[in-house]
């Protein structure tokens, strides 16, 4: 079954800003996807409609099979959501909030007191239960969105830059808890600016940009497209500083950083041994290498400039 | 199935606000005490004592349901504008809207804070009443409870119309400033419309806030310058009509939906 289907979906503000240009888009029950784009892609516009904070302009939105437009009830049950903004009452206490949310979806209040000592004990904010809102840290704060959303227990969990501004300790934490509830059956959308988070935990991905889908498919099918790669390496100084000066890499592009780091790129079919034999042959000792970027960082700026393209030469 | 989710939700928002407006009683509860006090004070007794009788009643007697309505008018607008705005301005008004919750249910719970504020004010006015005046009958239970809760769900229709509108703290005290404050002064809290010349009696019987009064006027003193009945009617009216402006907005999520 299919946890969320857009078809056609269009959305201009007032003012006549367009937002949405008609995007299909399925995610599958079960799934961990990511939805990415630059800022001002139409990422927030879109979870906004579906969690209907935002009224649509045109066309179909259904999550579980229930309709925006004609099963509104049904369908909010079905999701829980996680905003990019803090927008809980800070004078209100951690169990106030979660449990409050719980009673707008129709949970017993003495139930929901139940769920809460068991989503705030695996977020790890049960010590902060009477504690106002507004005393919570950064991390706390996201933690408890996360908490507020699953009371109701939902089967869709949309997480809107779930990590923004979180350190990493915790950030990994967090991955770890999603990567556990998604196992236990909950279908997650995820949006974020971190690739490296889209890689690590999501299965499928949508590229949006402009307000357009410009990419929908597997991560797995969208690395293999990668071509080539940058590599940096870091090579031994030699007496003078300028390991780099006379250096030759035949086959490859490369590029000095500085007197003794190199950047190059490797194609798909070329392979690292190359480098490294050039390297060996002109007695030049690698310290370390590394990727440039994260692989799906680049496969998206490159999705997203080539998407710009005709705009541009239009323009 | 429905209706007892609705239930439940109405719950949850009535209990949020009660819990808000009694978490900051000294901002809310407080302050209408001290400002009747100051009222009996100086209008009962330094200024009444001098007028004697008004609507065949001693002054003091005569300005107690004024008095009381004044608090329960201003305390349940100001309690659901600034609590509605507030939650659009955090922005935790979101929190319903991504619920399965009616925008009856929103107004319900919302009236239903604003009401409860305003019957806790209605009572402490009351008892500070009783430190002025010596003999506070009642002549007529059911009108007063009615008109009270009337008028408290009137006047938290209107805060929350208010606060939809809002944009801007200066906002939601534009209307008590400029609207609410006039016609709560020249509704007959202090005086009886009789003593107005012809046309300003006329003039008089277009402010809304007059029926209030003397409907409640009526509850507890047994007297009153217009019908009890034209009253109520006028009263239940205008609930209707805020109330179904209440309602369209949220429907169409006017001010809280992009």
């Amino acid at each position: 079954m299919k946890a969320l289907s857009i078809r056609g979906l269009k959305k201009t503000y007032k003012g006549g800003q367009v937002a949405l240009k008609g995007i299909d888009l399925d995610v599958e029950e079960g799934d961990f996807f990511a939805l990415l784009g630059p800022n001002g892609a139409g990422k927030s516009t879109t979870i906004g409609i579906i969690s209907s904070l935002v009224n649509k302009t045109e066309g179909k939105v259904s999550v579980f099979g229930f309709d925006l437009d004609t099963q509104l009830s049904d369908l909010k049950r079905q999701i829980g959501l996680v905003p990019q903004e803090f927008n809980f009452n800070q004078f209100e206490t951690v169990q106030q909030i979660v449990v409050n949310q719980a009673g707008y979806y129709g949970v017993p209040r003495e139930v929901a007191k139940e769920r809460s000592e068991k989503y705030l004990k695996q977020l790890s904010l049960w010590d902060k239960r009477n504690s106002p809102a507004r005393m919570l840290s950064g991390g706390m704060k996201r933690r408890l969105m996360i908490a507020r959303a699953l009371l109701h227990e939902p089967k869709l969990l949309i997480l809107d830059e779930p990590t923004a501004g979180v350190d990493i300790e915790l950030r990994r934490s967090m991955w770890d808890y999603l990567e556990d509830i998604n196992k236990q059956g909950i279908t997650i959308i995820l949006t974020t600016h971190y690739l490296e988070e889209a890689e690590t935990l999501c299965r499928n991905i949508a590229i949006i940009d402009q307000g357009t889908i410009i990419e929908n498919t597997s991560i797995k099918r969208l690395l293999a497209t990668l071509n080539m790669e940058t590599f940096v390496f870091d090579l031994a100084p030699n007496d003078n500083d300028e390991t780099t000066q006379n250096l030759t890499l035949e086959g490859f592009t490369w590029r000095a950083v500085d007197g003794h780091t190199i950047e190059v790129d490797v194609e798909k079919s070329q392979g690292l041994n190359r480098v490294f034999e050039q390297l060996s042959q002109q007695k030049i000792t690698v310290l370390s290498m590394r990727n440039k970027a994260n692989r799906l960082e680049e496969l998206f700026v490159n999705l997203v400039e080539k998407g710009r393209q005709p705009a541009a030469a239009g323009a | 199935m429905q209706s007892s989710i609705s239930y439940i939700a109405l719950k949850t928002i009535w209990i949020k606000e009660c819990t808000r407006f009694l978490r900051i009683w000294v901002q809310t509860l407080v302050p209408p005490a001290i400002t009747m006090t100051l009222y009996f004070v100086i209008f009962g007794s330094i200024v009444g004592s001098r007028i004697g009788e008004m609507g065949g009643r001693p002054y003091m007697e005569f300005i107690v349901p004024g008095l009381i309505m004044m608090s329960v008018i201003t305390n349940s607008y100001s309690n659901v504008a600034s609590s509605f705005f507030s939650a659009k301005f955090q922005r935790n008004i979101e929190e319903m809207l991504v619920a399965p919750v009616s925008p009856a249910v929103i107004i319900g719970g919302y009236v239903g804070g604003g009401l409860a504020r305003a019957l806790i004010v209605a009572v402490i006015v009351t008892c500070v009443s009783f430190l002025f005046v010596e003999n506070v009958s009642i002549h007529n239970l059911l009108i007063l409870v009615i008109t009270v809760i009337l008028t408290s769900t009137l006047f938290s229709l209107g805060g929350l119309i208010n606060a939809v509108h809002a944009k801007t703290f200066d906002d939601i005290s534009i209307v008590p400033t400029f609207v609410l404050t006039p016609l709560t002064y020249l509704g007959g809290v202090f005086f009886s419309i009789q003593l107005l010349p012809g046309i300003w009696q006329a003039i008089a019987q277009a402010n809304p806030v007059l029926y209030m009064v003397n409907a409640f006027r009526y509850g507890f003193l047994g007297v009153s310058d217009v019908s009890v009945g034209i009253a109520l009617a006028v009263i239940i009216g205008f609930n209707l009509v805020l109330f179904i402006t209440a309602y369209t907005l949220l429907k169409r999520g006017a001010g809280i939906r992009s």
